[in-house]
């Protein structure tokens, strides 16, 4: 088998953007970049699966700037083979980054594509879903638990209510939730050799695939600000102002 | 303009996120029709018919939308969207499951979980864990949308739309079935539309903590239980007891969070709510900033106190 993860550079989670002052965007310059948390659990579980011996390749593709290429390291230095790196200097939107996906499962014939359920950036939650459209694939989306039954695919998903188990026919693409893995730290030794695997590079412009934008940012503000209330003193104190004050009991 | 709201429902309920949807929907301007698709569920297209505002409601029922799998509610959903002008679901994991699938085979760009609309193409929504609120405006001709159902009050008035079958000869794919579910068995109302809501975090420790001191103040005040993703993780609660950026977005009356640090993924999950009290040890907790009521205190010593003071 054969599985490709498609990882985002994504700013890390543990940064708190600003909007620029011209509502034009957030202000990303000199903020700390990092692979999108899901994408790594994504990453770790095909690794994984290859260390069972129920896949024999994993391939890592991003689609970004230049510097999309630490992201594709990373899943190398976490155990992937090798990368795929489509080069774009525009944001894509997730409806072209499928489309661009697509390109590459006809390509690469992968029998699972495992990816991250939302990138943290634009919680946009659709880009795997898309894919599997684009292919005619099947999905199973928010995964917590992923097994290979016979020629079928069982996939625990995470849903409103609880859990839900769905078999899929192969090929598949499968989105992963917080609870599937907990993603590894790459060893030195590793993120040296990850270095000398293979990396391949394509620009978007030469994939062939329409990816002009149909969304239009008109402008990106601050959220309402919440003012921080007052501390009471006591539990007493707390109840009778719920029920006096706020009115809430 | 014509709008198709796609009902969230288990065949016999139907959620309150569908009406909240339904008034997303009217604000875009023009007719509303709702689609119940599902088996059995002729008493949810019965309610979805009295919900204000919409005029027609399109009932399919068929095994193959029993439990909302992807596939053939996409293929549903894209062999009836002739007619419409935007496609609009809750952004709960059904509606997060397949209305994407249904943007990528109409050719349109999904706008995701607005929490307003400002007209027909434009719309609201919040980006970075809530640090941003970004409007867009959508080219397509079509629009495929996913609504925070917190972000909208219920349509007002009780409508008497007609229920009309559909669905006849719609090819499902047969790449998927469904296998089995562990849903959470609870008496509480559901978290995503409940009045209160009590959280707990990694403090409670584990889940007899939840059970002993969370649940019984839960059960006296008619709450919803949550938790942070500390508190999932660990497994003291389910995984669909998670509020935050990842997890359910809330919007209550009264949030209650318990022993939780208030890290920008949990906000952006509860900061819409109308009154937020937080009880934590730490009185430099970033929850605190977020709180109209704070408690510095060891919530081993205040639950018990507050479900006495209750
Ligand atoms: C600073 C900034 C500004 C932006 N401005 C705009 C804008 O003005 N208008 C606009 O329409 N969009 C804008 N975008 C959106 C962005 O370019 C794409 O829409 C986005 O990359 C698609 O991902 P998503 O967040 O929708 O993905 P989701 O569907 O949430 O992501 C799910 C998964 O898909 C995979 N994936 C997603 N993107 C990639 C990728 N590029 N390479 C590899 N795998 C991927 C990952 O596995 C990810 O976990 C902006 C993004 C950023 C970071
Ligand atoms: C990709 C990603 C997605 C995420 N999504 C979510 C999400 O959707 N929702 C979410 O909640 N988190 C999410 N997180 C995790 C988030 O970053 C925090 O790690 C998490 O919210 C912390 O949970 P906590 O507040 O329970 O734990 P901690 O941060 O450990 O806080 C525990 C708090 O309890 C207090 N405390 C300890 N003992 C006591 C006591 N005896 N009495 C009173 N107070 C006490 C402490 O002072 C502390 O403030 C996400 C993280 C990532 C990377």
């Amino acid at each position: 088998m054969k599985i490709l993860v498609p990882v985002k550079r994504v700013v890390d989670y543990n940064v708190k953007v600003r909007v620029k002052p011209d509502q034009s965007g957030v202000d990303l310059a000199n903020v700390k970049m990092s692979m999108n948390p899901f994408d790594e659990i994504a990453v770790e579980e095909a690794v994984k699966l290859k260390e069972a011996g129920t896949a024999e390749e994993v391939v890592v593709v991003s689609i970004g700037p230049e510097k999309a290429q630490d992201q594709i390291r990373q899943g190398l230095a976490m155990g992937a083979d090798r990368g795929i790196l489509i080069t774009s200097d525009e944001d894509v939107e997730s409806l072209g980054v499928a489309k661009i996906l697509k390109a590459i499962c006809e390509e690469e014939k992968p029998d699972i594509v495992l990816l991250g359920k939302q990138a943290i950036d634009d919680d946009r939650n659709q880009t795997g879903q898309m894919l599997a459209a684009l292919m005619g694939w099947s999905q199973g989306t928010f995964a917590s638990k992923l097994v290979k039954e016979g020629d079928k695919l069982h996939v625990t998903r995470e849903v409103d209510g609880g859990l839900q188990t769905v078999a899929l026919s192969l090929p598949a693409v499968v989105t992963t939730d917080l609870r599937l893995n907990e993603p590894r730290y790459a060893s030195l030794p590793n993120i040296m050799k990850a270095k000398k695997k293979p990396l391949d590079k394509k620009a978007v412009g030469d994939m062939g695939v329409d990816v002009s934008p149909r969304l239009k940012t008109l402008k990106v503000t601050e959220p309402p600000k919440r003012e921080a209330g007052i501390k009471v003193e006591s539990v007493e104190e707390l109840v009778d102002k719920l029920k006096n004050e706020a009115g809430v009991l | 303009m014509t709008a198709l709201v796609i009902a969230e429902h288990d065949n016999e309920t139907l959620s309150d996120a569908t009406a909240k949807t339904v008034a997303a929907a009217s604000e875009m301007g023009g007719d509303v029709h709702v689609l119940v698709a599902g088996s059995g569920a002729g008493a949810v297209a019965e309610a979805a018919a009295k919900i204000g505002g919409v005029a027609k409601v399109l009932h399919a029922d068929g095994e193959a939308y029993a439990k909302q799998l992807a596939e053939p509610m996409a293929a549903l959903i894209v062999s009836l969207a002739d007619g419409y002008d935007a496609l609009l679901a809750p952004a709960g994991t059904d509606g997060k499951n397949y209305m994407p699938r249904v943007a990528a085979l109409l050719d349109v760009m999904q706008i995701s979980a607005i929490t307003g609309v400002e007209s027909a193409d434009t719309f609201v929504r919040p980006i970075y864990a809530g640090n941003a609120v970004s409007t867009v405006q959508s080219s397509d001709a079509k629009k495929v949308i996913t609504v925070q159902p917190t972000a909208f009050d219920a349509p007002a008035g009780e409508g008497s739309a007609s229920v009309e079958q559909v669905g006849d000869g719609v090819d499902a794919p047969s790449v998927s079935e469904f296998v089995g579910e562990e849903l959470t068995e609870s008496e509480r109302p559901d978290l995503s539309s409940a009045k209160i809501v009590i959280s707990g975090g990694r403090a409670l420790q584990s889940g007899e903590n939840f059970e002993t001191l969370i649940y019984p103040i839960a059960d006296k005040i008619g709450a919803a239980v949550g938790a942070s993703r500390a508190a999932v993780d660990a497994g003291y609660v389910p995984n669909d007891y998670q509020v935050g950026q990842t997890g359910k977005v809330v919007a209550p009356e009264l949030y209650i969070a318990v022993g939780i640090s208030g890290a920008i993924q949990h906000l952006a999950g509860m900061k819409d709510s109308k009154v937020i009290v937080a009880i934590n040890k730490d009185e430099e907790a970033p929850i605190f900033s977020v709180a109209d009521y704070g408690l510095v205190a060891d919530l081993y010593d205040a639950l018990p106190k507050l479900k006495d003071a209750l």
